[in-house]
């Protein structure tokens, strides 16, 4: 700079020399794009100006002193019944062809498939159902196709289902064996013959099998709430015959004591032990198990509040839903004007706070049913998708009463919780991009199907 | 603790009908004392509104750094009735910076005032007497000082009020007991079928003999809140029907859609009320 100056050089020239030194500087120092600033800081910053690796090192093969060819030479197959030759590329070493069998002769498996005589079959294996000839052409069939019975059953002269020729061919084998056996003990390890096929029972599991997988969603969902009533009912009544434990010593204790005297020794005893189980077996529905159970734990306590037992209930009821639900449950109740905890626990506002948390319940799960019905409903249709979310708030709107009750909340299933579900795809979401839960519910639905 | 004379009813010989739970001994007073005690009547709870809390006040000009406020934590019948039948003492556990902060209240009214500075949690336990229960009952309440708008300078007239109303509930509660409560004004007792008989009521030893255990005229007890259940019910009803629309509204809906008629859900909630 100072040599321009003495010379007397204009500056303009620097400006832009200097311009074009940052500039490729600063592109290597800018973080590549596609991953962020603070990832690609991990790597160390910098790309590094030497490859780790040196990419020549790659591709090199060891020095061999071998002397390699290819050759189009015949081979033959042991696996082959003829003598067919067929011609490939074969790696010569040295000038010598490889030896051996064709490398991929030892895959050519197959099954060992009994066959019998025609004395053995007189003797042994005759059967009202089945011809000589159908048994001879079901054995042919086994061995040609390796057991494969759909694809026999498939190319059976005569029509037969599946399980008809795996009986006759597993019931042939099987007394084959044993009549050709030495003794019956040498056999008896053998699966033929320790696990006889049963027709019956494999007619039945495939039909229960084609059931389930036939079932419709609707039947789904009733079976789930079904195995789930079931297993509240046993668990209560699991927890009633808990209780009827303690009970009983209760009781007894002054059952001894009282023998000399008491005339009503077993009035007492029975109207204690009959009332729990019965109380556990009353209940028809899962709530109703639920409440029991509770019920049967709080009458273990000598002593509790009514806030502690209205706690003990509402967690029982809840029970079934997820975290997610009794958030929107408490979100309903605040919406309504309700205390989450009454303000006067008493017997009745308990109560009816119990059976206004269940009938929330109940009315989200509604909800959801709604939603999936009219998301599956949709993936068929090509209409507007800006359609749906609308329609069950304008139908709520119209049957409105004084309050203007969450037509929000319920129409578009808590989309003012939506922040807390941002985790998960879908109604949280509905405001912006109408079309995207709907498209992603069916996929989920679908998957979740099978 | 037996008590002579009154246990004569049980020698009783005749009575034809017997009820199923209760059991009739002709023997000697003492076991049957001993008996009745143990037995228990089923099915039937006894419960006890309470209602419990703390009242302070600024002290003023008279507070100082580290008494600034006279507070009084209390257990009271909801109705200020008495509640020395079935609170034997209570055990207030104070902050561990109070002189002795276990402090016992062996008579009714069960309170206790200090002065301090700190709000911080105090540990109410309830002991009751020994037909009654023989666990104690924890209670949890947050001393309160000051007041919800902070705006002006704190009144020594007005205090800070926190009062929480509970029920304690008493689930097959020994025949003594309910005898002895049949008829008090601070218990809530169900009625018994007809043909029930109780042995007769034993009153306790040591029963108000500092005076009065209601709280009815209480010095604090304009402060007292007033609980009622009936806005609460009101409340409850109203929500219940909007969200009974509801579901009649959702379940039309999905009929529609399924095109099945209603279909048939499981007895769900409110079917069983």
């Amino acid at each position: 700079m100072d040599a321009k100056d003495i010379l007397g050089l204009p500056k303009t020239p620097l400006p832009i020399t200097q311009e074009k030194k940052s500039r490729p500087q600063k592109d290597s120092q800018r973080k590549p794009d596609g991953i962020s600033r603070e990832v690609y800081a991990l790597t160390g910053g910098l790309a590094p100006l030497m490859p780790s690796i040196d990419v020549s090192q790659l591709k090199r093969r060891p020095p061999s002193d071998e002397k390699i060819t290819w050759q189009w030479l015949p081979f033959t197959s042991s696996a082959r019944k003829d003598d067919l030759q067929l011609y490939h590329w074969a790696r010569v070493v040295n000038g010598v062809p490889p030896t051996g069998d064709y490398s991929f002769a030892k895959y050519n498996k197959s099954v060992d498939v009994i066959r019998y005589t025609d004395e053995e079959y007189e003797k042994y294996l005759t059967d009202p159902t089945w011809t000589k000839e159908e048994t001879d052409q079901l054995f042919d069939f086994c061995e040609r196709f390796d057991l494969r019975f759909i694809i026999i059953a498939d190319r059976f002269p005569t029509s037969r289902t599946v399980e008809e020729l795996k009986d006759r061919y597993y019931s042939v084998s099987r007394a084959i064996l044993i009549a050709r056996a030495p003794s019956p003990g040498e056999v008896a390890g053998h699966p033929l013959v320790k696990e006889p096929y049963n027709v019956s029972q494999e007619t039945e599991r495939k039909r229960a099998l084609s059931m389930v997988l036939s079932q419709t969603k609707h039947q789904e969902r009733k079976d789930a709430e079904v195995i789930a009533e079931a297993k509240r009912i046993a668990e209560s009544r699991m927890a009633a015959q808990g209780v009827e434990e303690p009970d009983l010593p209760v009781t007894s204790d002054i059952g001894p004591e009282n023998a000399e005297k008491a005339i009503g020794h077993g009035d007492a005893i029975s109207p204690s032990n009959v009332h729990v189980p019965s109380a556990a077996v009353a209940p028809s529905t899962s709530i109703l198990a639920d409440n029991t159970s509770t019920l049967a734990s709080l009458r273990m306590l000598r002593v509790y509040l009514r806030t502690y037992a209205l706690e003990q209930m509402v967690q029982a009821a809840s029970s079934s839903a997820g975290l997610r639900t009794i958030k929107r449950v408490e979100q309903t109740l605040q919406d309504l004007g309700v205390n989450l905890k009454p303000k006067v626990p008493t017997k009745a506002v308990c109560a009816e706070h119990l059976e206004l948390r269940k009938e929330i319940l109940t009315l989200l799960n509604l909800q959801k049913q709604l939603q999936y019905k009219e998301a599956e409903g949709s993936s068929f249709r090509d209409g507007s998708y800006g359609d749906m979310p609308g329609t069950p708030k304008r139908s709520l709107r119209a049957a409105d009463q004084d309050r203007t009750f969450v037509p929000d909340t319920i129409s578009f299933g808590g989309e003012r919780v939506g922040k807390r579900e941002q985790k998960r795809k879908g109604p949280g979401r509905v405001s912006e991009t109408p079309s995207s839960p709907a498209h992603k519910r069916p996929r989920k639905l679908k998957a979740s199907d099978l | 603790m037996p008590h002579t004379a009154i246990e004569a009813q049980a020698e009783d010989g005749g009575s034809a009908s017997k009820p199923q739970r209760i059991i009739k001994l002709g023997k000697t007073s003492d076991d049957i004392d001993k008996k009745s005690t143990n037995r228990r009547v089923k099915d039937v709870e006894i419960c006890v509104p309470i209602v419990y809390g703390t009242i302070a006040f600024y002290l003023g000009r008279k507070a100082s750094e580290s008494q600034s406020h006279k507070w009084t934590v209390y257990v009271r019948g909801a109705t200020n009735e008495d509640l020395g039948a079935v609170i034997k003492h209570v055990v207030f556990q104070l902050h561990p910076s109070f002189n002795n902060p276990t402090r016992i209240v062996e008579s009714p009214p069960f309170e206790l005032s200090e002065c301090g500075w700190g709000e911080f949690e105090i540990g109410i336990s309830l002991f009751f007497h020994s037909d009654v229960c023989d666990k104690q009952l924890d209670l949890y309440h947050h001393l309160k000082l000051y007041p919800e708008d902070e705006s002006g300078p704190q009144s020594t007239k007005k205090p800070v009020v926190v009062e929480s109303y509970n029920e304690i509930v008493f689930p097959d509660p020994s025949e003594c007991f309910f005898a002895r409560v049949q008829n008090h004004p601070a218990v809530l007792v169900p009625r018994l079928p007809a043909g029930f008989s109780l042995p007769a009521p034993v009153p306790l030893e040591n029963m108000n003999e500092n005076g009065r255990g209601d709280t009815k005229d209480h010095p604090l007890s304009q402060w007292f809140m007033n609980f009622s259940e009936a806005d609460e019910l009101l409340k409850l009803a109203a929500a219940r029907q909007q969200v009974q629309a509801h579901i009649v509204k959702l379940r039309r809906q999905l009929s529609a859609i399924d095109g099945m008629p209603q279909p048939l859900k499981p007895a769900s909630s409110y079917e069983c009320t």
